[in-house]
């Protein structure tokens, strides 16, 4: 129910009515962005979908702070510095 | 896909799992409050992946599986009159009510519509101005704002043979219901990210202040939720409890403010809204406001309005309160199916007896597989 995807913004179609083109795995559908800052969107910029309309702008930064983390939660240096603790 | 397949890579939730097992090996009930989370964990295989002493509780986070059979049935009775085009996401479907299902009251002869979005139902609204449409408005924060900003687009293109019967509920009142409840001992909580994205993670505050539990707002993809576990036993094995956020990329701490005020133009809590599984809980329901009453479908129809007791074969209550696992109830998997549901939790794919269901999980020896190492 809660379910949502990132997909790409292609196309501003319908400034009045807030609609932009969005591409997700290659589909492109129409979205409503009137739950975000118009202001704050570009040609390019990853929104998350939930039924029709995109809920939040993706933070590419913060995207890659996650990764990074978990990458290096997940590393091997991690894991024998947590075996020299024990 | 960009900001899916890098949070699912096997290779570090296998490093993640092992980190996980290296934090403790106190026995940990940890719980999901979002449905999306379950789909997750049975999906990836993340309960055989995790250590046996980390036990996750599935949570009442799936609006189908706890909307009570009473307000199927009204929704039925609003499809079965004349002149109506009712529309519903799918998962409503095949919901069972006392009698029947939308998916029946089609058959039976009703215009039923599966609809993508709430904006399609304006749309269906604007093709057919000699009809009525009804949108079965269901969901948590993820989702009210979507039925919110379409009764205000409603209003703009003035349309008037469109209502809705407002079933949105809200995430805290249900938390603090099962934080309260006798039954369940919960060490720590992955709380909902979708949902979080509306509302922010503020609103969880209450979680570690007041009831001293840790909870990760956490995303959807398989890395996401082994991280936000990674995360909560953490807090536990280091004494702390506080509200973290792993969900950054989509999730800020005051949440979507336009979401916010469109929710709040349009709709105001109720006194009280019946949960399948934790019965009538304070102001966790939504209805339109007055302003709105013109699109209001439980002022334009007249529906039952019955409340009705769940069949007694069905136990989809103490699963959603995470008391009891799917394969406890007697009718799982047997009279219980995805094709022929009794319960709620059987129907939509984020309930735990579907998930159980789907994904093989069908005795406790199944659930969990012997072989797995647990240190």
């Amino acid at each position: 129910m809660c379910l949502a995807i990132p997909g790409k913004i292609v196309e501003f179609t319908d400034e009045e009515n807030q609609i932009a083109q969005v591409e997700v795995g290659g589909v492109r559908r129409h979205i409503n962005i009137g739950m975000l800052d118009r202001d704050a969107l570009r040609i390019g910029d990853y929104v998350l979908i939930h039924v029709g309309f995109a809920m939040s702008k993706v933070d590419e930064k913060e995207a890659e702070a996650t990764l990074r983390l978990l990458q290096d939660l997940g590393s091997y240096e991690a894991e024998v510095a947590q075996d020299e603790i024990h | 896909m960009k900001f899916i397949d890098e949070y699912r890579q096997g290779e570090i939730a296998r490093r993640l799992t092992r980190q996980i097992a290296r934090l403790t090996d106190r026995r940990l009930k940890v719980m999901e409050v979002c449905g999306g989370h379950t789909h997750t964990i049975f999906k990836y295989g993340i309960e055989d992946l995790l250590p046996h002493n980390i036990e996750m509780i599935h949570g009442p986070g799936c609006p189908v599986c706890v909307i009570p059979l009473g307000r199927v049935d009204d929704s039925i009775s609003i499809a079965l009159q004349p002149g109506v085009i009712f529309t519903t996401f799918g998962d409503m479907m095949r919901v069972p009510g006392s009698k029947m299902s939308l998916l029946n009251a089609k058959a039976a002869g009703a215009d039923v519509r599966m609809i993508y979005s709430p904006l399609d139902a304006l749309k269906i609204a604007k093709k057919n101005p000699g009809q009525q449409v009804v949108f079965l408005a269901l969901g948590f924060e993820t989702t009210t704002p979507s039925t919110a900003l379409t009764i205000l687009q409603a209003v703009k293109d003035g349309i008037e043979n469109f209502s809705v019967f407002c079933n949105h509920i809200m995430i805290v009142p249900a938390l603090k219901a099962i934080l309260d409840s006798p039954d369940l001992r919960l060490d720590g909580f992955l709380g909902p990210g979708h949902v979080s994205t509306v509302i922010g993670t503020r609103p969880y505050e209450f979680v570690s202040k007041e009831y001293n539990k840790p909870l990760v707002v956490s995303g959807f993809e398989p890395l996401d939720v082994l991280q936000a576990v990674y995360l909560v036993v953490k807090q536990i094995v280091e004494g702390r409890a506080e509200v973290e956020n792993q969900y950054g990329r989509v999730v800020e701490r005051d949440g979507n403010r336009r979401s916010l005020e469109a929710i709040r133009e349009v709709f105001e809590p109720r006194d009280y809204f019946e949960w399948r599984g934790l019965g009538s809980i304070a102001h966790s329901g939504l209805k339109l406001r007055s302003k709105y009453a013109g699109f209001d479908a439980e002022l334009k129809y007249r529906a039952p309005g019955l409340r009705i007791a769940d069949p007694k074969a069905c136990q989809c209550g103490e699963i959603l309160k995470g008391v009891k696992k799917p394969w406890e109830c007697k009718v799982f998997g047997t009279a219980c199916t995805p094709e022929t549901p009794i319960g709620s939790c059987m129907v939509s794919s984020e309930g735990a007896c579907a998930a159980y269901y789907n994904f093989g999980r069908l005795s406790k020896v199944a659930g969990r597989p012997a072989a797995q190492s647990s240190s």
